[in-house]
């Protein structure tokens, strides 16, 4: 599905990822872990089209998508919920949505939204509320719900936990499951080694921008390497 | 009866309404700051101007649309190049260039422009229902553009270009089709103003035109159709019912852009939705 081999990435000079090679297979949910600057958004980003790639290839169900645009990657079903959520704020939760799936036809838009808002059932209520108004759990929600107005194939999601309260962790934890069961496939980067590591079926640590671990999320549990590595190397 | 005076107040604000919205669907609906608009409205006008002797009104009402959303086009497609400030100042650079490029063509009169532009033959009544139902039918179509999926994708090319992009939406396709829809509606306004005053000359499309218009934007509030048309309508009356305030009428509208900037962003309309939505929640903070 998603095959990444040797990336290398960055801003200008500074090179957030270095000869990173990893895949993820049709429907499984791999995290992508690591402490802060370890290269994990980064990567996502890179996926999605956001960062320029200086080396390596990323292929996506065989084709290479390296150069690829953003646009041209969603189209193809890459979909990216951005760390911060990034809605646009003056639009309604409905717009949102709606703005989400400008990559399918039109006809889509409707059948595309019931199955968001069977989701997430609380966005029924808030569907004309604006997008900057909502709560960090809301958003959250809209911005997995717009991603998944494209019908992805391959969901990107950064950072699913930052910021929001425990009630809405798990709802959108559960969400995920439920589409991971539905057959998608989900890269996610996580600060809740807990949280993560209960849902995904393979994880990876990055450290300093390199793959330090990889393995299944069983043997990532208790791990002491995954541990130290996800706290960035400190004793533990 | 109405008289020659109101006549000339109903067209200059309408004039100003159709150069406003325009200028709101491309600043505010799509956020690319335009600091150039006279010039689409200058190519307006001097294309209607010469092609008013052997066309029919409606005909080179949509041709000066169309000549001037060429040129806007092109600028679309330069501007593509280019970010927020640096194409603030690229079309400011555009609207000295019509300028400097009017001013030296014998064939469009030169420094003094075009005379005896034919009239519209409409009469007075016809001529001020002409210019209302051309503001209605313009702020129509904005409102129409704004529920639409179009304009659901200007607001977001406008708010995050980058998570547009990632969500599959031609940021460029917007951005081209926000300056061209602008620029025609300063095309036509510039027909309309060609009509109105049956003759033309290079400084009434000049660089303080462009700064009015932007002003009418940023002070009813970028974005806001409604709050646009109030704050055009009362920027352009103002001056004529004040001498005063014609005197300084530049300063007036430099005020009153760096107060806006500083104290009220959202512009008029953002006041009263800040307003509206502390009366409904009982003035809590």
């Amino acid at each position: 599905m998603l095959a990444v081999d040797g990336l290398t990435c960055g801003y200008g000079r500074v090179l957030a990822v270095r000869d990173l090679s990893f895949e993820a297979r049709p429907g499984e949910a791999l995290a992508i872990l690591g402490p802060n600057g370890a290269g994990k958004s980064s990567t996502l980003m890179a996926v999605a089209g956001q960062v320029a790639v200086s080396a390596g290839t990323i292929r996506f169900d065989g084709e290479d998508v390296t150069t690829l645009s953003p646009m041209a990657r969603c189209a193809r079903g890459i979909a990216l919920a951005p760390e911060g959520r990034r809605l646009f704020r003056d639009l309604t939760v409905r717009e949102n949505l709606i703005v989400g799936g400008y990559v399918r036809p039109a006809r889509d838009t409707h059948a595309a939204m019931e199955r968001v808002l069977d989701l997430f059932p609380r966005l029924k209520e808030r569907l004309d509320n604006l997008a900057g108004s909502l709560s960090g759990g809301e958003q959250q929600m809209t911005a997995i719900g717009r991603a998944m107005m494209a019908a992805p194939r391959l969901l990107l999601i950064d950072e699913v936990s930052l910021g929001l309260m425990p009630k809405n962790v798990d709802i959108c934890y559960e969400a995920l499951d439920a589409l991971r069961r539905a057959g998608l496939t989900i890269v996610l980067v996580e600060q809740s080694l807990e949280r993560v590591l209960a849902m995904a079926d393979r994880v990876i640590v990055l450290e300093s921008g390199r793959l330090a671990w990889a393995g299944t999320a069983a043997e990532a549990r208790g791990n002491p390497e995954v541990v130290r590595a996800y706290m960035g190397g400190a004793a533990v | 009866m109405i008289g020659a005076y109101e006549i000339t107040l109903v067209a200059v604000v309408s004039i100003n309404l159709m150069l406003a919205l325009g200028l709101n669907l491309i600043t505010g609906f799509c956020g690319q700051v335009s600091l150039g608009h006279a010039a689409f409205f200058g190519t307006g006008a001097y294309a209607a101007a010469l092609a008013a002797g052997g066309l029919s009104l409606p005909v080179v009402l949509v041709l000066a649309g169309l000549v001037a959303c060429a040129l806007g086009l092109l600028v679309g497609v330069a501007s593509l190049r280019v970010r927020e400030d640096f194409l603030a100042i690229t079309t400011m650079g555009v609207g000295f260039v019509f300028l400097g490029f009017v001013r030296k063509q014998g064939w469009l009169g030169a420094e003094m422009g075009l005379t005896d532009i034919p009239d519209h033959g409409l009469g007075d009544i016809g001529f001020v229902g002409l210019c209302l139902a051309l503001v209605a039918a313009m702020a129509a179509l904005s409102w129409h553009i704004k529920r639409s999926w179009m304009g659901f994708g200007f607001a977001a090319v406008a708010d995050d270009e980058r998570t547009a992009r990632t969500l599959g939406i031609n940021a460029a396709a917007y951005k081209l089709a926000a300056f061209v829809i602008g620029t025609f509606l300063a095309g036509v306004a510039g027909a309309v103003y060609a009509y109105f005053t049956r003759f033309i000359i290079p400084s009434a499309f000049g660089f303080t035109v462009s700064i009015s218009i932007l002003t009418m934007v940023i002070v009813g509030g970028v974005g806001s159709i409604w709050g646009v048309v109030a704050a055009c309508v009362v920027l352009t009356l103002l001056p004529e019912f004040s001498r005063v305030i014609n005197d300084y009428k530049l300063l007036l509208y430099g005020a009153l852009i760096v107060l806006t900037m500083r104290f009220a962003p959202g512009g008029l309309a953002g006041l009263v939705r800040s307003l509206v939505a502390r009366r409904s929640t009982g003035g809590a903070p």
